[in-house]
């Protein structure tokens, strides 16, 4: 549980960075102001500024914002299309949907993650946009995969045999019955999967293919600065740690809701 | 098998001289650079990595470049030239041999001229031959040069390193296995990472003091820094960091040599693209840029702001900056007066250089400032090649123009930025033709003058030539006056 709260805490620190720079940042960031560069932390700049006079807390805000959006609406994509396919494959078990969801998944799982965003982005060029969809379609099969294995197990329950009897379609019974019973494993995997996002899209801005300047973004961050690391520390160590803790806090969160939703684990802890 | 022993045999005699080299004065060098040349044929592409690695070194040409950028002989010894300025008669040097053994004489020279000028020749600077009305060799150590009309600039033409002397006998195998005539013979090339030269000893002239160098290419800035620091290569020319410059500076085991290029880097502006055919809008960009920020933010100091194409240690430069002045509020009136009060959206494609990627980003912010929109696009070097410099497909660009003398390219209607201006291309015209030193003066003066009041491009600042070389090592060019690494003169202090 305490893993659960700390996770939650740092979470939220980013989330609220996140949201709080929708309506106000220290610093407008589209100034750039030669005389303050590189200045290590201070008062006026708690983080310090960067190689063009930019104030770094107001970078890793807006940061926080790209990174937490591309994670956001990725995992979306991968809910939103790796959940039916799952609930369908499952649905029709052994027929040819099924056949065809999983060997497509195969696919998609056979290449590194990376390398399909590399991929996709190499064809319609680097931006943001580009970025939350290559990281979207890595998390379907992801999802898919989930959601048919444990849809599987419910299938074969006293319940589902209940409603079938009670005349209820294959579609009706996976919505009615089956997804609620999913949800858990859900929430757990999809907190999970966000901070795999978040670590995606500061890897791809890192190569250059993520969110494209003057769109600040964690990753680029740590990539525009790489050779001034030995002049000005704080320039690799303010976004580093940014990914750092945000990822470590959704996988603690993530840990968290496992051991607190998911019935299996709750027994075998008592 | 044999080949095997003898490879065997060649690697322990290297070893032993490596040696042996450590104890007395060093006379191995590795020299790191960015970029990799496509292939070795300075006299078929326009990629100056070529001239980087071979020139000087491996070819030569009539006349050289020396470290001041002055013109002097090469393969010919001495030259004269007829009273109405047409003709040069050039005396070659005697018992100059290329690399394979055959020797260089007039027949090579005309095959080399012949070979630049000629209607298919995929020479990338085919305007340096355009006067040359025929070549004759008179005998084997003498060639006669006549042009169609009088070229002030045609013996520093000649020593560029598209202009290199180049024999027939080993034309065709000359993009992977270049043969020269200069202190440097070409040994091998592991393509990804390392051109190999050795010293030539039946060299004509002054012999090179190193037997063996080896040219690393290290594209990735931060490997660039960490391969200094660990001294995997002793001398890094074009540095592409300066932010680690002071951090060599203060390091006794460096030297830092800061010296002049040929490098006008300019914004790009593609002049036939609205809303940039407006010379108000040019005028416009030119006063919301500050240049000053950009050498600071992007070149951490290191550079000069110019205001015209031209560089400003060539004794002709025109000082124009304070025509472009940084005036956001100008910029926003000029703007206003060209009908885009509210600004515009505009592209603004970047080449891989640090100073290309991040005066990009500075110059998207400073245009943001006056209202347009600078949409970024970071490339490498081939789509920029083929999108921007061929289709001429952008807004926008930065790029550093590092050939010597280039004012020229403001002539060329079809060029990238597409600046048709009959006066430039008339004054162009007459400076070719003219050849009282103090005429040239004035035609390269007023053409500068020309441009910056065209305000064909933003010019932004003069590339400083960068070099961390180990203290000990001596006789490197500091300056750049052509894209060239000559290491005939470069030895290792006792």
């Amino acid at each position: 549980m305490k893993g659960l709260w700390l996770g939650a805490i740092l979470v939220s620190v980013f989330v609220g960075a996140a949201l709080l720079s929708l309506v106000w940042v220290p610093y407008d960031i589209i100034q750039m102001n030669m005389a303050q560069r590189l200045q290590g932390p201070s008062w006026p700049h708690p983080l310090g500024t960067d190689h063009y006079g930019r104030d770094m807390l107001s970078m890793i805000m807006l940061g926080a914002r790209t990174s937490i959006a591309v994670a956001l609406v990725a995992v979306g994509i991968g809910m939103g299309l790796g959940v039916p396919l799952g609930l369908t494959a499952a649905a029709r078990r052994g027929g040819w949907i099924d056949e065809i969801v999983m060997r497509g998944n195969d696919l998609i799982f056979a290449f590194p993650s990376l390398l399909i965003a590399i991929l996709i982005t190499a064809i319609f060029g680097a931006s943001a946009v580009n970025a939350i969809i290559a990281i979207g379609i890595f998390n379907i099969p992801v999802f898919a995969r989930l959601v048919r294995g444990g849809a599987l197990s419910l299938w074969t329950r006293d319940y589902i045999l209940a409603a079938r009897v009670a005349g209820k379609g294959r579609a009706r019974i996976s919505i009615e019955h089956i997804l609620p019973n999913l949800t858990n494993l859900l929430i757990v995997q999809g907190t999970i999967q966000f901070s795999l996002g978040i670590l995606a899209e500061a890897g791809l801005s890192y190569v250059g293919l993520g969110a494209q300047p003057p769109v600040p973004s964690w990753g680029r961050m740590l990539a525009d600065t790489q050779t001034m690391y030995s002049i000005a520390l704080h320039l690799a160590l303010v976004p580093g740690l940014s990914i750092l803790l945000t990822v470590l806090g959704l996988n603690l969160m993530g840990d968290g809701l496992r051991d607190l939703l998911d019935p299996r684990v709750r027994r075998a802890a008592r | 098998m044999f080949s095997k022993w003898m490879s065997r045999a060649t690697l322990g005699a290297l070893t032993l001289a490596a040696t042996m080299g450590i104890a007395s004065a060093k006379s191995t060098i590795t020299v790191g650079m960015q970029l990799e040349p496509p292939h070795l044929d300075p006299t078929s592409a326009a990629a100056g990595a070529i001239d980087s690695v071979l020139y000087a070194n491996v070819f030569e040409g009539l006349t050289r470049f020396g470290p001041d950028g002055s013109v002097n002989p090469g393969l010919a010894e001495s030259w004269e030239i007829s009273e109405d300025g047409l003709t040069y008669t050039f005396k070659l040097r005697e018992g100059v041999k290329f690399h394979d053994g055959t020797d260089m004489n007039a027949e090579d020279v005309k095959f080399s001229l012949d070979r630049a000028r000629a209607e298919d020749s995929v020479n990338a600077q085919k305007a340096l031959f355009e006067g040359i009305k025929d070549i004759e060799v008179v005998d084997p150590l003498t060639v006669k040069v006549t042009l169609s009309k009088p070229n002030g600039s045609f013996l520093f033409n000649m020593a560029w390193g598209d202009a290199v002397i180049v024999a027939p006998e080993s034309i065709d195998g000359i993009k992977e296995k270049p043969v020269g005539t200069g202190a440097f013979v070409f040994e091998s090339w592991l393509q990804g990472d390392r051109i190999e030269l050795a010293k030539n000893a039946e060299y004509w002239g002054e012999p090179a003091k190193l037997e063996h160098v080896t040219f690393k290419f290290i594209s990735d800035p931060t490997a660039a820094f960490a391969s200094v620091m660990a001294e995997d290569v002793d001398v890094f020319t074009a540095f592409p960091a300066p932010e680690n410059l002071p951090q060599f500076e203060a390091d006794p085991r460096f030297q830092v040599l800061v010296g002049s290029t040929e490098g006008e880097t300019i914004l790009s502006t593609n002049n036939k693209m609205p809303p940039f055919d407006n010379v108000k809008v040019r005028e416009a960009l030119a006063h919301a840029i500050d240049r000053q920020a950009i050498i600071d933010g992007a070149m951490f100091g290191y550079g000069t702001p110019i205001g015209t194409h031209f560089a400003p240690h060539n004794p002709d430069y025109v000082d124009l900056t304070g025509m472009n002045a940084y005036d956001p509020e100008k910029a926003k009136a000029l703007l206003a007066e060209a009908g885009y009060p509210d600004g515009f959206k505009t592209t603004l494609k970047l080449p891989p250089p640090s100073y290309a990627r991040r005066g990009g980003e500075i110059i998207a912010a400073q245009l943001a400032a006056v209202g347009i929109e600078a949409e970024i696009t970071n490339m490498e070097w081939g789509l920029w090649l083929e999108l921007v410099f061929s289709n001429k497909d952008y807004g926008l660009t930065i790029v550093s123009h590092t050939e010597p003398m280039d004012i020229g390219i403001y002539a060329r209607p079809d060029y990238y930025f597409q600046y048709d201006s009959a006066e430039a291309q008339g004054l162009m015209a007459k400076l070719s033709e003219t050849t009282d030193p103090a005429a040239r003066s004035g035609i390269l003066k007023e053409m500068q003058e020309l441009i910056a009041k065209d305000y064909v491009n933003g010019y932004l600042f003069q590339l400083a030539a960068l070099t961390v070389a180990k203290a000990g090592v001596q006789g490197l060019w500091a300056n750049a006056p052509t894209q060239a690494t000559d290491l005939t003169a470069v030895s290792w202090v006792d």
